[in-house]
């Protein structure tokens, strides 16, 4: 009986959930009761996926408003796979919040964090869950609102001006997409994304639609920080509380991605959005720019949250590029890679936030000694780093694979050979931070060994045994990326 | 009795755990060097347990794990593999008892974490010795760099620092932008990257594409030191001595020949690539590589640096010898293995000698040297003859298939190469014992010399000699006992 409701209830526990951590107030208390509320989430996203892979595609008509007059729930494979992404880094993240966030954000505001968090992550998993364009935008606005705030209790007061910033950039991006839908509803009459796909042959060739898939790439493009529109990110995650740009940085950006597709590929399923030549080669051409670009500019930071912010911006590159070849490989690549990379991220910023806790900065040249330190936080900021450069046994190896692969098929080389080239940047920024923490003596007068407390240790250990498994035996993952880039591109039904 | 596949996983298991269990004796030098030798010893046993099955031909194997679909991690020892694995498990029971005299009468710190990668090390080199596909030598070649990367730069001075970086630049660099690029790109051609006797590649696409991919595995494949990308090794030898003397000179550098040597055989194929004729540049870019390093070694006053400029050149005979695609070849290039192996540990291991007894680094303070420690600088000029090719030592036999296989493909010009670069081996090795033996000692001696005039013998500690000896025997023993590894290596060449 309850089955049959998951797919509501994989939005609705944490929607109600939210505005009862601001009743509790207690931060010990709304800790607690945010624990149970992502680890629910999480349970019910890895049975949804289950009964998805068994069963095949589920719909679900919300208050029983039949598709495509009410609004509909759909998860197949690809949202089943980034449900179990947002809800698992979610419910990891959760046990690693509480010491971090204590020592981030002030006392009195702190049940607010819980509150926004629950928020974001209603919003991130609406946006994966709906079949609906419109209710995509109001998950996207309930996301996005609630991160300006998460970004805002930095206690670095820059966190309020790249708070700002986010929300002006955040706000244009959200804006754009309405526009879009707008222009689509015009033209259609529907809100259904199963509707619109059947509807959208007729209009595929009028302006107004031209004009919608402008808007709608452009809007998107923001949010998912798509060179060049990527502005917001480095400040955002380099001055939001840790924890934040944990949570961020593995999921919003990569939701955004899922949006990009959901769009592309099953909206304008039916007509060449992307096939026209230009699109393609424009596309690919941000991609390989935003790899580039966003390696370069990591290699010259001083700060390791900023490093790495820099570095999302171009792993989100290589899964703009993996869209942008349409082709099964292609797709797998940048789904798959959607998944390697929050995992990594979400390490990588586990660490830095056990580095802060511990030795009070995240610039680099303070971590001399870090090694001796703090071995265990940096033995998993070493392996993760690895994950960053595409070693392999690694997950970073497996999206890595599939990039080149996809561009081998096409016989795009000079692509296959960019793709190396920037892992070789990825190299050089992992390795600044690695040298400093291992072969620099410690300070005079440092303690000797202090390590991050264990709460914090686990999940971060947790991802990154993940990130070495999903490495070594990636035949499941691949299988759900493969099969989820097959169903968008019409391979198979 | 265990399974064939067991003993391969076992092989890989033995120096892993050894590693942790040197980790957890290190407050206990003695117990942590007895760990280090049980490991040594044990890995050697296990891995000639699997020598008499390989030699009656039987290939055993075993699959670990799938990691993408149709991509396994998987094991399989042919005689190639076999040989190395035996080489590099059984010199490392010496550089262990070596290395025990030297880090110990060297002072050296950190000597746990030394041990610890030296153990994972060796386990990487039996993982590529044993690979049975592309895929899994490629993740064990990089651990390797990977694991080798702490050993280099163990002092952790600015220099090692900087060689460090040039040695993980180069390695990691060259295998991800070449190497992986050309496994991706077999991948996609032929759909398998499982060693095959006789190939992949074959028919199944243009003699162009064969030729790129060909040069970007010997170019990828950046531990075989081939110019111009060999300046890592020479950056390499900040490091402890043996380090140098077992990874530099065997293990890490003969992984790159080794490797160069399977893709040849086992994904390219000789006679398909020998029909195509698309290694003849890289024959001449071995040659070149093996003339100018010489001439790069000759300058070299600094006693490592030249013999690892030496060892770039007698690296690339191997390269040549895969690239001469014949019989004979790739048999020379086998044997090279070998037979440099053992005779420049033997170097490496009496440089180590000369600096924890006298101090000394450099070739030009060591003259009369020899008078004090004759029992190095013999074993140094015996080994320094194997290097040049001379009989009664194993190199001799190297040399010897390596020109007949240049002959077979009708390059003079090759075996002229080789032959001057055996005369200028003879010039710059042979001249470090002459002046040991007969040279004076410097005006000015440095400020830890002892007064040498005085004709005491003065040795490095007991275990380096025993390893001098025990490497400089094998050397010898390897000319009159050639029959296992030439029967070994023949089945790789036998249709």
């Amino acid at each position: 009986m309850i089955q049959a409701h998951l797919p509501a209830l994989q939005v609705i526990i944490p929607l109600i959930a939210a505005p009862f951590c601001l009743l509790i107030r207690r931060s010990d208390l709304a800790w607690a009761f945010s624990l149970l509320v992502t680890w629910c989430t999480f349970a019910i996203a890895l049975i949804l996926l289950l009964q998805v892979n068994e069963t095949g595609t589920i719909s679900y008509p919300m208050g029983d408003w039949s598709a495509p007059y009410g609004i509909e729930y759909k998860v197949d494979l690809l949202s089943a796979f980034v449900l179990v992404i947002v809800s698992g880094i979610g419910s990891v993240v959760m046990p690693y919040a509480r010491l971090s966030i204590e020592r981030e954000i002030p006392w009195p505001r702190i049940y607010l964090f819980y509150t926004m968090y629950l928020l974001c992550l209603c919003g991130l998993l609406g946006i994966a869950i709906t079949g609906d364009v419109f209710n995509l935008f109001v998950f996207l606005e309930v996301s996005s609102l609630s991160s300006y705030v998460l970004i805002a209790l930095g206690k670095d007061r820059r966190a309020l001006t790249a708070a700002f910033r986010y929300l002006i950039m955040g706000t244009i991006g959200a804006t754009f997409y309405v526009i879009g839908v707008g222009l689509m509803y015009m033209m259609t009459g529907s809100l259904n994304m199963a509707d619109l796909a059947k509807l959208m042959p007729l209009v595929a060739e009028t302006r107004t639609i031209q004009a919608a898939i402008a808007f709608l790439i452009i809007g998107l493009g923001l949010k998912l920080a798509l060179f060049p529109l990527h502005l917001w990110l480095p400040n955002a995650y380099t001055y939001a509380p840790t924890v934040v740009t944990i949570f961020l940085a593995a999921t919003a950006t990569k939701v955004a991605v899922y949006a990009f597709l959901r769009i592309i590929f099953t909206v304008f399923g039916n007509v060449p959005v992307l096939q026209k030549e230009f699109m393609t080669d424009f596309l690919m051409f941000l991609a390989i720019v935003a790899m580039f670009a966003g390696s370069f500019v990591a290699i010259y930071q001083t700060n390791i949250k900023r490093m790495l912010a820099y570095s999302s911006i171009a792993q989100i590159g290589y899964m703009v590029l993996g869209i942008s070849f349409i082709s099964v490989a292609g797709l797998t690549g940048g789904i798959i890679h959607i998944f390697n990379h929050a995992v990594v991220k979400g390490a990588l910023f586990m660490a830095v936030g056990c580095i802060f806790i511990k030795m009070g900065s995240v610039y680099i040249e303070d971590l001399a000694g870090a090694g001796k330190r703090m071995p265990v936080t940096m033995a998993s900021f070493v392996i993760c780093g690895l994950g960053l450069i595409g070693v392999p046994l690694t997950v970073g190896f497996i999206s890595k694979w599939y990039l080149i692969l996809a561009a081998l098929d096409k016989g795009l080389w000079p692509i296959a050979a960019a793709i190396v080239g920037s892992s070789l940047l990825a190299v050089i920024y992992v390795w600044r931070v690695i040298e400093v923490a291992y072969f620099q003596p410690a300070p005079e007068g440092a303690e000797t060994r202090s390590e991050a407390p264990m709460t914090m240790l686990a999940p971060m250990w947790f991802l990154t045994l993940a990130s070495v498994y999903f490495g070594v035996d990636a035949t499941r993952t691949i299988n759900i990326a493969e099969t989820a880039a097959a169903y968008l591109l019409k391979v198979i039904q | 009795m265990i399974s064939p596949g067991m003993t391969i996983l076992l092989c890989l298991f033995v120096p892993f755990v050894g590693s942790f269990l040197i980790l957890a004796t290190g407050s206990r030098p003695n117990l942590r060097e007895t760990m280090t030798l049980l490991t040594a010893i044990t890995l050697f046993l296990l891995v000639a347990s699997i020598y008499p099955l390989v030699a009656a031909g039987e290939r055993p194997g075993i699959d670990v794990v799938e990691m993408l679909p149709g991509l396994s991690i998987a094991f399989k020892v042919e005689p190639l593999g076999m040989a190395f694995a035996l080489i590099a498990s059984f010199l490392w029971i010496f550089t262990s008892i070596y290395s025990i005299g030297y880090m110990r009468g060297h002072h050296e710190e950190n000597q746990t974490r030394f041990y610890f990668y030296f153990a994972i090390s060796l386990m990487a080199a039996i993982g590529i010795a044993f690979a049975g596909n592309m895929i899994t030598l490629f993740i064990f070649y990089e651990v390797l760099t990977l694991c080798t990367f702490p050993l280099v730069a163990h002092h952790g001075t600015e220099e090692s620092k900087r060689a460090g970086r040039v040695y993980l630049g180069l390695l990691l660099g060259t295998s991800i932008a070449f190497q992986l690029f050309a496994i991706i790109w077999t991948w996609v051609i032929t759909g398998t990257l499982d060693f095959t006797k006789g190939g992949i590649l074959a028919g199944t696409t243009d003699n162009l594409t064969v030729a790129i991919l060909l040069a970007l595995y010997v170019f990828g494949i950046g531990k075989a030191a081939v110019m111009p990308f060999h300046r890592w090794l020479p950056a390499a030898m900040v490091a402890p001595t043996p380090v140098s003397a077992l990874l530099h000179a065997v293990a890490v550098v003969k992984a790159g020949v080794f490797t160069v040597l399977k893709v040849t055989v086992y994904i390219f194929g000789v006679n398909f690539l020998a029909d195509i004729n698309v290694s003849e540049w890289l024959q001449y870019a071995a040659a070149i590589t093996i003339l100018l390093s010489s001439l790069v070694a000759m300058t070299k006053d600094n006693l490592k640096a030249r013999l690892a400029y030496s060892t770039v050149s007698q690296l690339s005979y191997c390269v040549l010898g895969a690239m001469l695609v014949n019989s004979w070849g790739i048999l020379g290039g086998g044997m090279q293995i070998a037979m440099h192996a053992f005779a420049k540990i033997t170097l490496f291991f009496c440089a180590g000698a000369i600096l924890v007894a006298a101090h000394k680094t450099e070739i030009s303070d060591m003259g009369g040297l020899g008078k004090t420690m004759p029992f190095t600088f013999t074993a140094f000029f015996l080994a320094s003859l194997s290097i040049i090719g001379l009989p009664p030592f194993g190199g001799a036999w190297s040399k010897f298939y390596l020109a007949y296989g240049a002959l077979e493909a009708g390059q003079l010009a090759l075996v002229a190469a080789l032959m001057i670069s055996s005369l200028l081996n003879v010039y710059y090795l042979l001249s470090i014992p002459f002046r040991g033996f007969f040279g004076r000692p410097p005006e000015t001696p440095g400020h830890y010399s002892r007064p040498q005039s005085d004709g005491e013998i003065h040795e490095a500690p007991i275990p380096c000699l025993i390893a001098i000896s025990v490497s400089t025997v094998g050397c010898v023993v390897l000319f009159f006992y050639t029959d296992p590894l030439y029967n070994l290596l023949k089945q790789i060449i036998l249709p």
